[in-house]
C-alpha cells in the first residue's frame, strides 16, 4: 500500500483551491489588512507605524461610535422581532390551518428579496410627503404623523422593522420545520392532563424547538454585521449620520474619504468582535466530539 | 439532530382544533393580518409603478390606478438614468447575467469539488481548512476587500466582470463546502468503499457516483447562489467597476441619486424589474427554496 500523503495525492490537488483561496483571500487578506491598521496609511498604505492610534481615534470617533450605537439597537429589535413575529407565524400556522402553503409563500417571499429592494420600497411606502402618512391624512385623521424616517432619532428603529419585514419568514420556516418535528403524541398527553395550550408551547415546545432558535440567531446575528445595503437604499445613513452602521463606515473610508488606517483598524474590530461571538458557538456545533463516540 | 428540513413530516403536528370557535377566528385573523403586513410593500410597489405622476402626487398610497399604464416601467427599462447615462436599468440587468451565470457555474464547481474531497478523502489537514472555511463564512466581507482590491488590480482583474466572478467564488465557497460536505455525510460509506475496491480513483469515483446522485443538493446550491448572487450589492459595487454594475447597484443609483423631481413610478418600476428574478426562482423551486435556506447552518 502506498503512504498516505501518496495515495490522496489528488485529492489534494482537488484542495488546492480552496486551500489558496483560504491561505491568500482570508488569512492573507486579514492579516494585511490588520497590518494597514497599525500603520498611519492614508490614501496608500505606508509602513509608518503608529502602535493603536488608529484604534484610539477610531473609538474617539463621533460617527463611529453612532454607528456601534446603530447597530446594537437594530440588532436586538431586528433578532428578537423577527424570533417572536417568526415563532407566532410559526405555530398559527401549524395549527391545521386553510391554505397553509399560500400563508407560507406570503411570509417568506421577502427573504428571496435583495436588501436593495426591501429598502426602496420601504423608503416609499413610509415618505413623509406621499406615504402613508398623507394617505391617512386623506382618509380624514388630519393630525396622523408617521415621520420616522427623516426624524433622525427614529430612523433606525424603520432600518429594522424593514428587516424584519424581510427576515422574519426565514424563522417561520426554520421553526415550522421544528414545530413538525414535535411528536404528536405529547398533544395527546397534555390533552389528557389539562394543561393549557399555551403552557404546552412555553415549557416544553419552546425547549424542544432550543436548536432550531439558535440556528435562526445565528443566521440573524450574521445579517446583522454586515448589514450595509439595507441602510444604503433606505437612509443612506441620514438623516445626518444618524442611521450609519460599522459597515458602511468602514466601506467610506476606504474607498470615498480615503483614510485607510481608520478603516481597516474598524473592520478589525468588526472582525474581532465576530470572532468572540461566534467561536464557542462553532466549537460546540461541528467539533465536539459526540458523547456516544467514545 | 439530523437534517432540519429535508426530512421533516409534513403533517401539522399542533394540537387538533376541536369545532370552529372564536380562537379559530383569532387564529385567521392574525395570520391575515400578517399577511397584510408582508403584501402591502408588494402590492404599493405594484400600484405606485402603473400611476402616471400626478396620480401619485395627490398621495393615495393604496389607492388602484385611475388608467393603469406600463409607460413607467418602459421608462425604467429603456431611459431611467444614472448620473448622465439614461439608457435603462436593462444595461444592469445584463451585466447581472454576465456576472451571474458563470459565478453560479464555477462555485458550484469548487464547492462540489471541495465538499466531495473532505468528505470521502480526509487528506492531510482537511479539518483545518473545513474549519477555516467555516469561520470564512462568518467573517464581515469589510475585512478583506482593501486586500483583495490590490491583489486584483496586481493581475488587471480588478472593475471587470472576471474580478466580480472570482470574487463570488471565493465568498460562495463556504456555504457550498458545507451543503455538498453535509449531502456526502449522508451518502453510505460503504458505497465509497466498494468503487474503492473496484479500482476507482478520485475523479472517477466523482464524476461517474458522486456527481449523478448529487442531483438535489445541486438545485439547492444552485437556488441560494442565483437569488444570492443576483442580490449582492457590495462585491457589484467594489469590484465590477462602473461599466459592469450589476442590476441592484444600478436600482440603487438610478433611485437615489436622481436629479429633479422623483419619477416614484419609475423608481418602483425599476425596483420590480430588479426583484423579477429571485422572485422567480423562488415562486418555481417552493420548497426547494425553504430547504436551502435552512441547510446552511445545520449541523452534517
Amino acid at each position: 500500500m502506498k503512504p498516505r500523503f501518496l495515495r490522496f495525492w489528488m485529492a489534494q490537488v482537488a484542495l488546492a483551491p480552496a486551500w489558496l483561496i483560504v491561505i491568500f483571500a482570508y488569512i492573507g487578506t486579514i492579516l494585511w489588512t490588520i497590518q494597514i491598521s497599525f500603520t498611519s496609511s492614508k490614501v496608500f498604505p505606508v509602513s509608518n507605524y503608529v502602535g493603536f492610534s488608529q484604534y484610539t481615534r477610531l473609538f474617539g470617533s463621533e460617527r463611529w461610535i453612532i454607528s456601534v450605537q446603530n447597530l446594537a439597537i437594530f440588532g436586538i429589535l431586528f433578532i428578537v422581532g423577527c424570533l417572536i413575529l417568526g415563532f407566532l407565524l410559526a405555530v398559527f400556522l401549524d395549527q391545521r390551518i386553510r391554505a397553509e402553503s399560500v400563508f407560507r409563500t406570503i411570509f417568506l417571499y421577502p427573504y428571496a428579496l435583495s436588501f436593495i429592494v426591501t429598502g426602496l420600497v420601504w423608503q416609499w411606502t413610509l415618505n413623509p410627503t406621499l406615504g402613508i402618512q398623507q394617505t391617512v391624512r386623506n382618509w380624514g385623521w388630519e393630525s396622523f404623523t408617521f415621520d420616522w424616517l427623516s426624524r433622525g432619532d427614529r430612523a433606525i428603529y424603520v432600518i429594522a422593522l424593514a428587516g424584519m419585514w424581510q427576515a422574519s419568514g426565514l424563522v417561520m420556516a426554520i421553526l415550522l420545520a421544528g414545530l413538525r418535528g414535535v411528536d404528536g403524541e405529547l398533544w395527546k398527553a397534555a390533552k389528557v392532563d389539562g394543561i393549557p395550550t399555551w403552557r404546552v408551547y412555553l415549557h416544553i415546545v419552546i425547549p424542544i424547538l432550543t436548536p432550531m432558535f439558535v440556528t435562526a440567531t445565528v443566521l440573524l446575528a450574521t445579517a446583522v454585521v454586515k448589514v450595509y445595503d439595507l441602510v444604503v437604499a433606505l437612509t443612506n445613513g441620514g438623516p445626518g449620520i444618524s442611521t450609519e452602521v460599522p459597515a458602511k463606515f468602514v466601506i467610506e473610508y476606504l474607498f470615498q474619504r480615503q483614510n485607510l488606517g481608520l478603516a481597516t483598524a474598524a473592520s478589525t474590530v468588526m472582525m474581532i468582535t465576530v470572532l468572540c461571538v461566534l467561536a464557542p458557538w462553532l466549537y460546540v456545533q461541528y467539533f465536539r466530539q459526540p458523547r456516544s463516540a467514545h | 439532530m439530523a437534517s432540519l428540513t429535508a426530512n421533516a413530516p409534513v403533517e401539522p403536528s399542533g394540537p387538533r382544533p376541536k369545532r370552529i370557535g372564536p380562537g379559530r377566528y383569532g387564529v385567521y385573523a392574525f395570520l391575515i393580518i400578517s399577511a397584510l403586513f408582508f403584501l402591502i410593500p408588494l402590492y404599493v410597489m405594484i400600484v405606485t409603478s402603473l400611476k402616471p405622476m400626478d396620480e401619485i402626487r395627490m398621495g393615495n398610497l393604496f389607492a388602484l390606478p385611475g388608467s393603469p399604464s406600463f409607460d413607467a416601467w418602459i421608462k425604467a427599462w429603456s431611459q431611467a438614468c444614472t448620473g448622465l447615462n439614461c439608457n435603462g436599468i436593462h444595461v444592469g440587468m445584463l451585466n447581472s447575467i454576465k456576472i451571474l451565470i458563470p459565478s453560479v457555474i464555477l462555485s458550484i464547481a469548487v464547492g462540489s469539488v471541495t465538499g466531495y474531497a473532505l468528505s470521502f478523502w480526509r487528506p492531510k489537514g482537511a479539518n483545518i481548512l473545513f474549519a477555516i472555511l467555516l469561520l470564512g463564512a462568518f467573517i464581515p466581507y469589510q475585512v478583506f476587500l482593501y486586500p483583495l482590491v490590490r491583489i486584483l488590480s496586481m493581475v488587471s482583474l480588478y472593475n471587470s466582470i472576471p474580478g466580480v466572478v472570482f470574487v463570488h467564488t471565493i465568498f460562495g465557497l463556504p456555504l457550498m463546502t458545507l451543503l455538498f460536505r453535509n449531502f456526502y455525510a449522508g451518502i453510505p460509506i460503504d458505497l465509497f468503499k466498494a468503487a474503492r475496491v473496484d479500482g476507482g480513483g478520485f475523479w472517477a469515483i466523482f464524476l461517474r457516483l458522486m456527481l449523478p446522485l448529487s442531483t438535489p443538493i445541486i438545485v439547492v446550491a444552485a437556488i441560494l447562489q442565483i437569488t444570492g448572487i443576483w442580490n449582492d450589492f457590495l462585491f457589484g459595487l467594489i469590484f465590477a467597476g462602473r461599466e459592469n454594475f450589476p442590476m441592484t447597484v444600478q436600482l440603487n443609483n438610478v433611485v437615489n441619486s436622481s436629479f429633479g423631481e422623483k419619477e416614484y413610478n419609475v423608481n418602483m418600476a425599476a425596483t420590480i424589474l430588479t426583484a423579477l428574478v429571485p422572485l422567480f426562482v423562488y415562486f418555481v423551486s417552493g420548497r426547494w427554496f425553504v430547504r436551502g435556506i435552512a441547510s446552511g447552518a445545520v449541523k452534517g
